[in-house]
């Protein structure tokens, strides 16, 4: 009786440890998360600086500017985790164009302002590749915990569903070709 | 050995190198006093010493580093690769950003400090700053972050107090016997012999015990925290790169003792360890060794 009693204590002490421990990876997931849209604002309101300052000195490279405003606007229209990874990744692309023109024109590369802004740019891919890194890691802790046995019942119970990656395609790992038309 | 084990041993090791530290510190007063022939009076005095060094280096510890090593705040636009590098893995590892100082010397080094992560301070010298390039700084700083993530920097923070108030302390007995000595030496000849031996003794061995507190306390954590940074940076060869500089550095930081050494990333004093004799008192495991892991990864 007592032996009973006693077992179903320790069970439903686990339980509620296994649940607080989902509980607390999901709040980091989602915090994560936010992290990443946060540095992704921050990108996408750098840009219209860069494309001023470029169209400066380089007006008829038209095609590049369309591009990279067209990337921008599609990752501050983006709504889903997908969605924003396959815009951010659109960007990076666009702007590698775009710098591989900043190229072509030394007044430009000469420009304090210019040079300030590439160093901005640089900076919050960096963190947008980092915050990304940390929501992934923090990912495959809930995913792991959500497929392993035996947290995978309670998961189960609760509806607790694995959550997506946010993955770099390979589209940004391909180096860019460059037109000069 | 995972980070949360050793995040638990820093904080139990913490205390038990305080508690330990008082309890030496005091019993080593009280056979000063035996000298003295009030015991119980030094005793009191050590105990109120040994109990204030302890429990001012949980709080000010770092502010104390930061004195002794004459650090400045580094802000955005001077420090802009220190300051977003050190932003940027702080997002990755999920911590709050720590504040950054920066020490004015050519000697390439860089340290952390502070009681937790959100008291967390890392301290970087502008040689260091100057000599890396992003990479490499990335990698610098995602070794102290690890140290943060740690607890490293509570227990090497704490060390570095308590060996400098030893060294302070030891110093100050040995130069005020000697006067003593000289004064009255024939005027108190019924002091107990047996106290005196068992005195110097003592004073002999506290220098010793505060350099084995330091070693055992610094060296595999600076192995670990490779680890971590490469984990953090998933780029090992930046750290890697960042060692070799300074392994070929050879100038060594006037800001730093004997009692903040084991906090640097490198070795301060830069004196070329070649023989085991002089490994097994070093603070630092061999740059090398460190340089060959990183590579192996």
């Amino acid at each position: 009786m007592f032996i009973t009693l006693g077992l179903l204590g320790v069970l439903v002490v686990y339980l509620i440890a296994q649940y607080n421990g989902f509980v607390v990876l999901k709040t980091r997931i989602l915090e994560a998360l936010s992290g990443i849209d946060v540095q992704l604002k921050r990108r996408a309101d750098l840009i219209p600086n860069v494309v001023e300052t470029i169209k400066g000195y380089a007006k008829h490279e038209k095609s590049v500017f369309t591009e990279v405003t067209k990337a921008r606007s599609a990752l501050m229209g983006a709504k889903s985790l997908s969605e924003k990874a396959e815009a951010d990744n659109m960007l990076s692309g666009a702007l590698k164009s775009l710098f591989a023109v900043a190229e072509a024109y030394p007044d430009l590369k000469a420009n304090t302002n210019f040079q300030d802004l590439q160093r901005q740019l640089e900076d919050t891919e960096d963190k947008v590749a980092y915050s990304r890194q940390f929501y992934n890691s923090n990912v495959l802790d809930f995913n792991t915990k959500v497929q392993m046995f035996p947290s995978n019942l309670i998961a189960n119970v609760f509806a607790f569903k694995a959550f997506e990656f946010f993955e770099a395609e390979e589209e940004a790992k391909k180096s860019v070709k460059v037109k000069f038309d | 050995m995972t980070v949360y084990n050793q995040i638990s041993e820093n904080k139990v090791k913490t205390f038990l190198i305080m508690f330990f530290f008082i309890l030496i510190f005091s019993s080593f007063f009280f056979l000063l006093g035996k000298y003295f022939d009030s015991p119980w009076g030094y005793f009191f005095l050590g105990l109120f010493i040994s109990s204030i060094s302890s429990v001012g280096s949980y709080f000010y510890g770092d502010k104390l580093v930061l004195l002794t090593t004459g650090a400045k705040p580094a802000d955005k636009k001077t420090y802009f690769n220190f300051y977003t590098v050190a932003e940027n893995l702080s997002v990755a590892a999920g911590l709050p950003k720590p504040t950054l100082y920066v020490i004015d010397d050519p000697s390439p080094n860089a340290f952390a400090t502070g009681r937790d992560p959100a008291h967390a301070i890392v301290c970087a010298t502008t040689g260091l700053l100057q000599m890396m390039d992003r990479t490499e700084l990335e990698g610098v700083i995602a070794h102290e972050m690890s140290h943060i993530k740690n607890f490293d920097i509570l227990l090497a923070s704490i060390v570095a107090v308590l060996v400098g108030t030893l060294a302070l302390v030891s110093d100050w007995v040995i130069r005020s016997m000697w006067w003593n000595r000289r004064s009255d030496s024939d005027s108190r000849s019924n002091r107990n012999p047996i106290f005196f031996v068992l005195l110097v003794i003592s004073l002999i061995l506290t220098p010793i015990i505060a350099t084995i507190i330091q070693l055992a306390i610094s060296r595999r954590r600076e192995y670990l925290a490779d680890a971590s940074a490469s984990l953090l940076t998933r780029y090992p060869e930046g750290l890697a790169r960042a060692l070799e500089k300074l392994k070929q550095n050879s100038q060594p930081l006037n800001q730093a003792t004997s009692s903040t050494a084991h906090l640097f990333i490198d070795n301060p004093f830069k004196k070329k360890s070649a023989s085991f004799f002089v490994n097994l008192f070093s603070t630092h495991p061999p740059i090398e060794d460190r340089i060959r892991i990183l590579k192996s990864m």
